[in-house]
């Protein structure tokens, strides 16, 4: 790669998902985690009622995630060749678990507000 | 060049985009500041394919005023890499097809018509209509042509029909091979995978289309029944020595065969017999599939301007420019970059991708009357993919030396996951990204 400025970095998943689709995905990306700041705030505490809930969503995340980069890529787990394969198979599911369990705590907490015997 | 703080291609960078849309914009803004150069001059390129289009997008962007017309009488702007998916069944034709004014900025005049005619003496591109253009700088950026005469007894309307297939002629033509290639690859056989004697655009191409049909043959439980021989033209697999004997060692895993010096000759479709030229002489070979890849040459408009090099490729006509600069040698005012030029590397899209900044520096370095010392070091770039699923991710420069971009994270001759998804993914993004000059 030449240049990888933060600048190419964005026109190529602008080209890769489409411009519309891309800052539809950042912005929902940005609402999602100013949500979970806000309930986080507002709640002035982790719900850990909560956080179990959004805990175990987090493997279906993971999980999902990876089907989903497979699907898309005509890959399988066949395809791992190296150390920097396992990590990003391990990014994917990773980031697939922290999305799904920021997701579920969010919109929990924006569904069921705090109640007395959360703590 | 933009300046922004360097990235690294990480889960991080890219969780950065997601991080605040502040930042976002920040970058957005920061994007080409450089001062933009007053100008009256007259540039003409010629094709607007890869290289083309994105020095078009570039120039607009660092120069006011100029007048830029670009000369290309192909609607259809066709992105070649994906040929290779396109003949493995992996991907649609239309996923090489966009249209060429797609790509073209605001402020550039398209001429619909192929050159007919170049004096680098009077400085003017004849057009196909007749029209005459006077230019102060000229862009040869025609590409190339495939050269399917010379090989005896080869019709284009073979393609696709009794094992014969040719995925360099286009996107219809790539999906027509992945019909003749994906019956050899359910059905097995003799399969007979071949390369020109000449320069070639993507030396890994050919290479690419024996493992992937290889590793289709395998998934369809039908590898015991094919024998599949790769054919070199000269007496390596690929022309950086490293990565040859690499390949031969991935196609001794693979139990695929090969042969060196053998360039076809002709062809035989009734009989399905190709006839290759070797140094001992004419060698038949019966095949149930065979891959042509025909010899590759400077359109005519090119080789007939005496622009081409005269001691060099003299069968081929590639022009005669400096490997650094891409400045023609005999002809200051006029660079060739992409296919085209006479360099001994890099007919790719990654070459035109390093290619178009150096032209595009001593361009508007003319222009305002300055110099500049960019200079292009051969860099180009194969993602050779080895089965579904896996490339390596093989750079190199004029050097033959290997130029990972990532060292120490993707190796370059490694298998890997993580190269096949560069190609599956993220190329043609990138590649879109650098047609419209941003990349």
């Amino acid at each position: 790669m030449k240049d990888l400025t933060f600048g190419t970095l964005i026109a190529v998943f602008e080209e890769i998902f489409g411009r519309g689709l891309f800052w539809v995905m950042v912005g929902a990306a940005v609402i999602i985690t100013l949500a979970y700041l806000y309930v986080l705030i507002r709640d002035r505490s982790v719900s850990w009622h909560k956080f179990l809930w959004a805990q175990l969503s987090m493997p279906f995340g993971a999980i999902a995630a990876v089907l989903f980069v497979q699907a898309m890529t005509h890959s399988s787990f066949a395809d791992i060749g190296g150390p920097v394969d396992v990590i990003v198979l391990l990014g994917v599911a990773v980031a697939g678990a922290v999305g799904a369990a920021i997701l579920v705590y969010t919109v929990e907490s924006l569904l069921w507000p705090k109640k007395a015997t959360d703590a | 060049m933009t300046k922004e703080t360097q990235f690294t291609p990480t889960r991080r960078g890219f969780l950065g985009l997601a991080a605040g849309a502040g930042v976002l914009a920040a970058a957005g803004a920061g994007q080409k500041a450089e001062a933009q150069i007053a100008t009256t001059a007259h540039i003409v390129i010629l094709g607007a394919g890869a290289a083309g289009a994105a020095l078009a997008n570039r120039l607009v962007g660092r120069l006011d005023g100029a007048r830029i017309t670009i000369v290309d009488g192909r609607k259809e702007h066709w992105y070649q890499p994906g040929f290779s998916l396109i003949a493995a069944g992996l991907k649609p034709a239309n996923y090489s097809v966009s249209q060429t004014t797609d790509w073209l900025p605001r402020g550039v005049e398209l001429k619909t018509e192929m050159a007919a005619n170049i004096d680098p003496e009077a400085k003017t591109v004849a057009l196909g209509n007749g029209e005459v253009l006077r230019y102060d700088y000229l862009i040869i950026a025609t590409g190339l042509v495939l050269d399917y005469d010379s090989i005896d007894g080869f019709e284009m309307d073979m393609i696709g029909k009794d094992g014969v297939g040719s995925l360099y002629a286009g996107p219809d033509y790539a999906a027509k091979t992945w019909a003749a290639a994906g019956k050899f690859a359910e059905e097995g056989g003799v399969g007979l995978f071949t390369r020109p004697n000449t320069e070639m655009k993507c030396a890994g191409a050919p290479i690419k289309h024996t493992f992937l049909i290889d590793d289709i043959a395998r998934r369809n439980g039908a590898r015991g029944k094919a024998e599949i021989t790769y054919f070199a033209n000269n007496a390596s697999l690929f022309g950086v020595p490293i990565v040859s004997e690499k390949i031969r060692m991935v196609f001794g895993d693979r139990g695929i065969n090969h042969a060196y010096n053998h360039v076809v000759q002709s062809i035989d479709a009734g009989a399905k017999r190709v006839t290759f030229a070797t140094p001992d002489g004419p060698v038949e070979r019966d095949y149930d599939y065979v891959h042509i890849i025909p010899p590759q040459r400077a359109p005519d408009v090119v080789r007939n301007s005496g622009l081409a090099w005269a001691d060099k490729w003299t069968d081929q006509g590639w022009v005669d420019v400096d490997k650094h600069s891409l400045r023609h040698n005999r002809y200051p005012d006029i660079f060739a970059v992409g296919d085209v030029a006479g360099v001994p590397k890099g007919k790719t899209a990654a070459s035109v991708k390093w290619q178009v900044p150096v032209v595009e520096e001593h361009l508007v370095a003319d222009i305002a009357g300055t110099s500049s010392t960019a200079s292009y070091n051969g860099y180009t770039s194969c993602p050779l993919i080895t089965r579904i699923g896996r490339a390596m991710l093989i750079e190199f420069d004029y050097n033959n030396d290997l130029t990972p971009s990532f060292p120490g994270v993707i190796a370059p001759l490694e298998e890997l996951w993580i190269s096949w998804l560069m190609k599956e993914v993220a190329l043609k993004a990138t590649y879109n990204a650098m047609l419209r000059g941003r990349a």
